[in-house]
């Protein structure tokens, strides 16, 4: 009987064609390192990420690309199944429009494109098996801030891909104990592949069951706020400002933290912060305005923090384009 | 204390690497990070797994079994390109600020600027001198520096403000290694010429 365990010994290869703007490697990130200067890093959108690797079958921790406002093109060097949450881009296999949010098989050497984004800043895209580049400190997250992982993915790099990303093919060669891996139908069916998946003019979807609903990216969101630990550096004025704006997003805005602009908020005490821990979903503020920290923010910071970003809400940060209006609710203490 | 957050605890104390230490001894469940600052020690927590951290807001570091952390000897070259602005800002000679800076013991309060970068405190007075008016845009990697309270090794080359006087060979960072950093919260350094 063919196992899944043969199956997972192929590997692939993601050819990229077109990085995009920005795309980079992301996981789950790399918690506990904080102590000696290492951002924990991570999806921005960590729920989208879970969602598209839900959806390919990989465990949580696997890797995916986060596609920055659009613009990869990759090719699979095997079938591969695929999929595509965040930020609203069209995604295409040769051209043939395929459904957000959901699995969909891809033939190898079938082009994949994820285009500009029409809502949201970034897309995942996982496949199945994982993105397989080498982790560094437990996680193969892309660290633009301390440069930790993997770097940003170029024009013409070869992502290899985890186990479990390919079907059997006749020549695939002989499995761990030494005989060859099998490919009649009834032992694919083992996998998580089926023929009628990949049988295929162009493309099309398979796994409709597969499919999740994507929460709605809102033009001008609502982020809950717990009062932070510097609250009481502020006048109350200032408390309240911050409660009542529309802050407007940044074009300086990165995966270190959202940048936000507004009117200026009064400190009450004017003392330098002696620097302290941070965490995303962090609202420093610097004199030149708030930065809310998204997955890349340092682990110290010298500025207060006025209040903190539920961790539920802080997806909607990293999916709001500069130029975006957010607000900010005050959650009781 | 106070909250950072849904899932976070800010704790303020006197001696941020030793109630890390002890957090970290205890070996609570649902820890994620213990993040010491310059006062204070910022426990991050998973989701829902909050444990009761009541008992560190009145920890006193006395409490503590032994010192924390680890004695370590840097060796360093001072041929810094500050070393003589740094100089006449303490009112010394050259040669008194290597006395300065070699005769004392350091301690890892907290990190931040680097995987690998520990904020040293412990310099003498004379030595607390205020960062360069221009900040360089890149400082090599294993330069030492200082300013206001704090000294410190670039584990890379990155931009920085601080006077450097000098320069080790010494590897702060290398995320291959176990551990990856050579400097953690609470280790003690003294600095020898080479």
């Amino acid at each position: 009987m063919l196992t899944i365990r043969s199956v997972l010994t192929i590997r692939s290869v993601l050819t990229i064609r077109s990085g995009g703007p920005l795309t980079t490697v992301q996981d789950r990130g790399r918690p506990g390192w904080a102590h000696v200067g290492v951002p924990r890093s991570g999806a921005a959108d960590l729920p989208a990420l879970t969602r598209a690797n839900a959806l390919v079958g990989n465990a949580a921790s696997a890797a995916a690309l986060e596609v920055t406002l659009g613009g990869l093109v990759a090719v699979p060097d095997a079938d591969v199944v695929i999929a595509l949450t965040g930020a609203r881009c069209r995604l295409s296999v040769d051209g043939v429009p395929v459904p957000h949010g959901a699995a969909v098989g891809v033939p190898a050497g079938a082009e994949i494109r994820v285009d500009a984004a029409r809502a949201g800043v970034r897309a995942y895209l996982a496949v199945a098996g994982g993105v397989a580049v080498e982790p560094v400190l437990g996680s193969r997250s892309t660290d633009t801030l301390s440069g930790l992982g993997p770097a940003r993915v170029r024009d013409g790099d070869r992502l290899p891909l985890g186990s479990g990303g390919a079907r059997p093919s006749d020549d695939a060669g002989p499995d761990a104990s030494g005989r060859p891996v099998a490919t009649d139908r009834a032992e694919r069916e083992d996998t998580w592949v089926s023929d009628g998946e990949l049988d295929l003019d162009g493309v099309r979807a398979g796994f409709a069951a597969r499919q999740v609903v994507e929460p709605e990216i809102p033009p001008e969101p609502v982020l809950r706020v717990h009062p932070g630990p510097r609250e009481d550096w502020f006048t109350p004025e200032a408390v309240e400002t911050l409660y009542v704006t529309g802050w407007t997003v940044t074009p300086q805005s990165d995966r270190v933290g959202a940048r936000l602009d507004g009117p200026p908020l009064a400190r009450a005490v004017s003392d330098e912060l002696p620097s302290e821990g941070m965490v995303a979903g962090a609202l420093q503020i610097p004199p030149s305005g708030p930065v809310l920290f998204l997955a890349d923010h340092p682990v110290t910071g010298g500025y207060p923090v006025i209040g903190v970003v539920d961790p539920d809400d802080l997806w909607l940060a990293a999916q709001a384009p500069p130029g975006t209006v957010l607000r900010l609710r005050r959650l009781d203490s | 204390m106070s909250r950072m957050g849904r899932d976070a605890e800010l704790i303020e104390t006197s001696d941020p690497a030793a109630l890390r230490a002890e957090i970290v001894r205890r070996a609570l469940p649902g820890i994620e990070d213990v993040v010491p600052g310059a006062r204070t020690v910022l426990v991050r927590t998973s989701p829902g797994q909050a444990p009761d951290l009541r008992w560190a807001a009145a920890w006193r570091p006395d409490e503590a079994p032994e010192q924390v952390g680890r004695e370590l000897t840097i060796c360093v070259r001072y041929d810094g390109p500050d070393l003589e602005d740094v100089a006449a800002l303490a009112g010394v000679d050259v040669d008194g600020v290597v006395a300065l800076h070699t005769g004392a013991v350091y301690t890892v309060a907290f990190t931040g600027f680097a995987p690998g970068f520990g904020y040293l405190t412990g310099l003498p007075e004379p030595l607390r001198v205020p960062r360069r008016s221009s900040p360089r845009t890149r400082v090599p990697v294993g330069a030492v520096g200082l300013a206001g309270d704090f000294t410190g090794v670039y584990p890379r080359p990155s931009p920085g403000g601080w006077q450097l006087i000098g320069r080790t060979d010494q590897t702060l960072w290398d995320a291959a290694a176990d551990p990856p950093a050579l400097l953690s919260p609470g280790d003690r350094v003294r600095f020898t010429p080479c």
